[in-house]
């Protein structure tokens, strides 16, 4: 193992460490409610504590969350532009991309 | 990911495009909720292959910018590099860089049904290329080996294509793609004259998927690829099961993938809820070598073992260990990575 290998090698597992820590705190946005969180709890705690099922929730848990985990939050700027995107990539209806505009923008 | 590695492209022209491609969108007047984002993905990989390791720093950057309330614009661009060991008995590293457009397209909603979608898209062939592909998605930093098969070499189309949601109820739902793609050697924009399409049934209530996809090559020796893939989610379980098969005139393969999150510890975001342990299975068949496809040369069988650690703000660590069976050599594949997803307005606004 030569020193570049070894300088990565550790770098790379320093990062790993820090994010591991970093794990261990709370997140800032968690609702009260976390036991009973879902996918669009999680994605937009920080803009609603206390959401109820929506519709919007199940177009969200259904075609977003089919793919990957959902963002810990993001501006409600372009919540528009993220729903218009879904669309095209998880062939989303019209209704359903409505829905999902609601359930970002309640 | 791994067609790009054999072609290592220019910087300047696709960061051109995309610093172009920003300045437009700052030009353009944005609705209050459609201001355009970047989003994307950075990740560090290693990977240790029959004892060799490679180091790869990699960005995914995504930009999306919507042009009123019908038309958006997106594009998604890589940047690498790649630190493979010198082998041949010599110490130390070669390295190598990659800088390209993965695809840039127009999408315009042109009814509540239909979707046009122009320029350079990602093929829509079964589901790994257009939903599984971004370094922050995937749970194994691999791609399958048979995620080659059907996308027609390069991964990416250029020209057009028609998708959208034929219909959405409470019970099922049932959307579509189909596309023509001419052929291009344009070094950013590389692609295979080739056509084909992508049909899916989602039962919500069971939460399972089942999809078949179609592609032609329409240039050199005219091959057909058919593909098949069934996906299940069980509600509010925390287990995922995804698999493809697809077959190509030369071989076929299939994989099979299951992961889970034990949110009964407390929910997903609990320490314990953020582990995500998984499985997959991958099989590939040459079934004439009289032709080359992406496929390994001969009969391959794998077994991926991982433990992926989803860490708060969208960065996750993905570990893993691959036992691969050939009839040319069995290796073991050690891989780590560490990925962090980004997602904000392109710019700061009021």
């Amino acid at each position: 193992m030569n020193r570049q290998h070894l300088l990565l090698y550790t770098s790379a597992l320093a990062l790993l460490g820090v994010c591991f820590a970093s794990a261990q705190t709370p997140i800032q946005s968690t609702s009260p409610q976390k036991n009973q969180q879902t996918a669009k709890q999680q994605s937009t705690s920080a803009q609603k504590q206390n959401h109820v099922q929506s519709e919007g929730e199940r177009v969200f848990a259904q075609n977003c969350a089919r793919c990957h985990t959902p963002p810990d939050g993001f501006s409600p700027r372009i919540s528009g532009t993220i729903a218009l995107h879904m669309r095209v990539r998880a062939s989303l209806s019209e209704h359903d991309m409505q829905e999902l505009m609601r359930f970002f923008n309640p | 990911m791994p067609k790009r590695f054999s072609s290592l492209a220019l910087a300047a022209t696709p960061l051109r495009l995309l610093l172009i491609f920003s300045a437009f969108g700052v030009c353009q007047c944005s609705f209050a909720q459609n201001t355009p984002l970047l989003s994307g993905g950075l990740g560090f990989f290693t990977s240790t292959n029959d004892g060799a390791t490679t180091y790869l720093p990699i960005a995914e950057p995504l930009v999306a910018a919507p042009i009123g309330n019908h038309f958006l614009i997106e594009s998604r661009a890589t940047l690498l590099e790649v630190f493979t060991p010198k082998g041949g008995g010599q110490e130390g590293y070669n390295h190598s860089h990659f800088v390209a457009l993965t695809y840039l397209q127009g999408d315009y909603t042109l009814s509540p049904h239909i979707t046009v979608v122009g320029g350079s898209f990602l093929t829509p062939f079964a589901t790994f290329n257009e939903r599984l592909s971004p370094l922050w998605i995937n749970n194994f930093q691999d791609g399958p080996l048979i995620a080659g098969l059907g996308v027609m070499q390069t991964g990416t189309g250029l020209g057009g294509q028609l998708r959208g949601s034929a219909v959405s109820r409470r019970k099922f739902s049932i959307d579509y793609a189909a596309y023509f793609s001419a052929r291009s050697g344009n070094e950013q924009f590389n692609s295979a004259r080739s056509s084909g399409g992508r049909v899916d049934l989602y039962l919500p209530e069971q939460r399972l998927e089942v999809g078949t996809s179609y592609g032609r090559l329409l240039q050199g020796t005219h091959e057909n690829f058919f593909g098949i893939h069934v996906w299940w989610e069980p509600k509010d379980t925390g287990f995922r099961l995804r698999s493809e098969w697809a077959r190509g005139a030369y071989g076929q393969g299939y994989w099979v993938e299951a992961d889970y999150r034990p949110m009964q510890f407390g929910g997903y975001n609990s320490w314990i809820g953020r582990f995500e342990p998984l499985f997959r299975m991958q099989q590939t068949f040459k079934t004439s070598h009289a032709g080359n496809d992406p496929l390994p040369g001969i009969n391959t069988q794998r077994a991926d073992f991982g433990l992926d650690y989803n860490l708060p703000h969208n960065t996750r660590i993905l570990t893993s260990y691959s036992r691969q069976f050939s009839s040319a050599k069995d290796v073991n594949i050690w891989e780590t990575g560490l990925t962090y997803r980004f997602l904000f307005p392109a710019w700061k606004g009021r």
